[in-house]
């Protein structure tokens, strides 16, 4: 009977155990159940080592040539598409083999249809555009063309009448041996046009809005090193020098003008060895003068990857090039790398938000990603090889970062907080988290709190701030003790001191009544 | 018999009992001649290496608690003053890699100035070195206790602080190896250079040794499998 008994208990308890090992597999933070069982986004943490990160953005749909109707239009499939650009629900696709650009528009229902087909200009010479590298339409629906083939940035309006051409200037400053070779444009609020043109390394070639050039802004600095400077100055000969490379700025990859109408240029020509230090710079907000004004608040300057195998460039390896850049309203930036085809986004302060994307052939991959636009959050990504766009919308971990930090730049702190708080309980490893909840916690005055939240951040000023607080409290509140503990240190000695002194004069007192009494 | 022998065990103890309260003593005093020798330098490390007013204990603890210095100080520093990854530091890996480099640097100083009429033995010179690390265990210890007092914007305070440790440290072991081998201060600084070198060969030469040694065992071990592969 007891032997029954134990085998009972026995049986029992493994049920037991049975079941609670199956209560704690069903957690609900099981990355199978929304069908994705691995996650591609990452992060860096304080010390730059890689941080696995829930997902931020996911494929929506992938939009293809098929997709577009392009067969049964002319059996055209796009072919070498160089830009993109997305105004309101409309989304231009510079499909630069076949001479053309695609408006493509998002409906309602979150498909997209192919609109209109821009490839010829009416009023102009020559009417068809020839390889068009950019397309920009401005706030009045006027469309800029970066007509590449025909030497010309070509202005229409939106039934595509032309207005005005933008050619090569004739003024002394600009190179006459040079083609005028327009690949990237922006246009600002006042409908000034800012051109990107091939074997111009004085900087980006500005037009008035009406057609007339007015000179360069923002050249590539420099940079030459002391040791290759004396070397080349002093050391080589007539011939050598003229065979080695000069010293010339190079040109820039990339615009993109942001809602200020300051232009962010990405730049993909550099020594991989200035990245790290910031020499580099390969991405910039231009002023109006033509000057980096981008703030980097983060330990590491916004260069795409930390960490790279050295190789050819043609590869997977190096550093990430930044080919294109796109900006939120919010200030956030978003950048792609046309060498591992990922995508990363930065806040206004330069902080790393997340980092995703890989080279392949399956959606959310990339073979040869060349621009990237976006529509509210969605990051739209042309890839020229597979001649694609994929749509990435952001997940809840996305938008909630995003809210967060909009909410933040709002001044409504507290429900900033609370946006970080559900921020954090999906990716522990965020740091921007702990800081946002650190700041609400030091405005509620708890102090000890905020510090700890502050720590885990890595963020030293907003700590030393809140430290600050926590010991001026700290001191106003055991200042009795404070004080008690200073007088006892200060006055034990002095007693102690009052106390031998007093007793030696006692044992002196006594020694000279010996010696009286012995004399 | 057996009265003799238990008083001689009795003397016997009574003596090593005094043997080790002379020994402690002598500690104790070396332990404070510390305070003698970085207040008064040049005087305190003349006597230290010729009036043999220090201890190789005295000396070792010194070294043992610059080095448990370092390591507390990259582990409890606030992280507001110092960049340290608490999650990848290895704490014998610091101490080893102070350690050996001091001891490489003292085993180089020795094996350069005896060749050059330095008066110091390579026991002079370890004691020297260890007690011109007595200024920054005295600064730094205490300032990692103090480190969790300040706020970042008071760094300056706690990096002047630093830096006078680190520079009154260097000035000692200089003054040390100069007034160790009786050498001139121009002397002093050749050798120091000298060291560094000499230092370097060192390595060189036990890099060599093992690469070799190890190239040597591999040698036997791939032996002795072909062998087996051979018998099987």
């Amino acid at each position: 009977m007891t032997r029954m008994k134990r085998v009972l208990t026995c049986v029992l308890c493994a049920v037991l155990l049975l079941c609670e090992t199956a209560a704690l597999a069903d957690d609900s933070y099981d990355l199978n159940k929304d069908g994705f069982s691995t996650s591609y986004t990452y992060g860096y943490d304080y010390w730059g080592d890689v941080i696995a990160s829930p997902d931020a953005y996911r494929v929506e749909t992938v939009i293809d040539s098929v997709d577009l109707g392009l067969d049964l239009l002319d059996g055209k499939r796009m072919s070498k598409p160089q830009a993109l650009f997305a105004r309101g629900n409309d989304l231009y696709i510079c499909d630069t083999g076949n001479n053309r650009i695609l408006q493509v528009r998002r409906e309602a229902s979150g498909k997209y249809s192919l609109t209109r087909v821009i490839d010829k200009v009416t009023g102009a010479e020559p009417e068809a555009i020839k390889s068009p590298y950019d397309v920009y339409v401005d706030e009045q629906d006027n469309i800029y063309v970066a007509d590449y083939g025909n030497f010309r940035v070509i202005k229409m309006d939106k039934d595509l009448n032309r207005i005005l051409e933008f050619t090569k200037p004739s003024d002394a400053t600009f190179d006459q041996n040079l083609d005028f070779l327009p690949k990237k444009i922006v246009i600002d609020a006042a409908g000034r046009l800012y051109a990107l043109v091939q074997n111009v390394n004085k900087g980006l070639v500005k037009y008035e809005n009406d057609g007339t050039f007015t000179g360069f802004i923002g050249a590539n600095e420099v940079i030459v090193s002391t040791g290759e400077y004396i070397w080349k100055r002093y050391f080589q000969t007539q011939e050598q020098r003229n065979k080695s490379e000069a010293f010339v700025p190079t040109e820039y990859e990339n615009i993109y003008m942001d809602k200020d109408g300051f232009i962010y240029a990405t730049n993909t020509v550099f020594d991989e060895y200035d990245l790290k230090w910031d020499n580099a710079k390969p991405i910039r907000r231009l002023n109006g003068i033509g000057t980096d004004i981008l703030i980097k608040n983060d330990r590491y300057p916004p260069i795409g990857d930390l960490y790279w195998e050295e190789g050819s460039q043609s590869q997977e390896y190096g550093p990430s090039r930044l080919t294109d850049v796109t900006v939120f309203d919010n200030d956030i930036y978003v950048m792609i790398d046309r060498i591992r085809g990922r995508v990363f986004g930065y806040d206004s302060q330069g902080i790393m938000l997340w980092a995703f994307g890989t080279k392949g052939n399956v959606d959310g991959a990339f073979t040869g990603a060349i621009s990237i636009e976006h529509i509210g959050y969605d990051l739209y990504v042309l890839d020229q090889l597979k001649g694609s766009v994929t749509v990435f919308t952001p997940t809840e971990y996305g938008s909630t970062i995003y809210s967060a930090i909009e909410t933040y730049q709002d001044g409504d702190y507290d429900a900033s907080a609370e946006l970080w708080t559900a921020v954090m309980k999906q990716n522990a490893n965020y740091a921007m988290a702990y800081r946002g909840i650190g700041r609400a916690l030091l405005r509620q005055d708890k102090f000890k709190e905020a510090m700890e939240y502050f720590e885990r951040a890595h963020d030293r000023d907003n700590y030393g701030r809140a430290f600050k607080l926590y010991r001026k409290e700290w001191v106003e509140k055991n200042v009795w003790w404070i004080v008690l503990i200073l007088a006892a240190l200060l006055l034990i000695p002095v007693i102690s001191g009052r106390v031998n002194r007093m007793k030696w004069e006692v044992i002196m007192h006594e020694q000279n009544k010996v010696h009286k009494d012995g004399n | 018999m057996s009265r003799t022998k238990s008083i001689k065990t009795a003397t016997d103890s009574a003596e090593r009992a005094a043997d080790r309260k002379a020994w402690w003593s002598r500690y104790r005093a070396g332990l404070k001649y510390a305070f003698h020798v970085i207040s008064h330098p040049f005087d305190g490390f003349w006597d230290l290496a010729h009036e043999n007013k220090g201890s190789l204990a005295a000396a070792n603890t010194f070294l043992v608690l610059f080095l448990m210095t370092r390591v507390l100080k990259l582990l409890c520093t606030n992280f507001q003053f110092i960049s340290a990854p608490v999650q990848h530091i290895n704490v014998l890996e610091e101490a080893g890699s102070l350690l050996v480099p001091f001891l490489v640097l003292c085993l180089a100083n020795w094996a350069m100035t005896t060749l050059f009429d330095g008066k110091g033995r390579f026991k002079d010179i370890y004691i020297a070195m260890c007690f011109a690390l007595v200024p920054y265990i005295l600064i730094q210890l205490p300032m990692i206790l103090v480190s969790n007092m300040l706020a970042f914007d008071e760094a300056s305070f706690y990096s002047v602080l630093l830096a006078i440790s680190v520079i009154w440290s260097v000035f000692l072991a200089f003054v040390g190896l100069m007034e160790v081998h009786d050498y001139s201060p121009a002397k002093t600084f050749i050798f120091l250079i000298a060291t560094v070198v000499g230092a370097c060969v060192i390595l060189f030469l036990v890099l060599t040794f093992f690469s070799l040694l190890s190239d040597a065992i591999g040698y036997f071990v791939t032996f002795y499998r072909e062998i087996v592969y051979r018998l099987y």
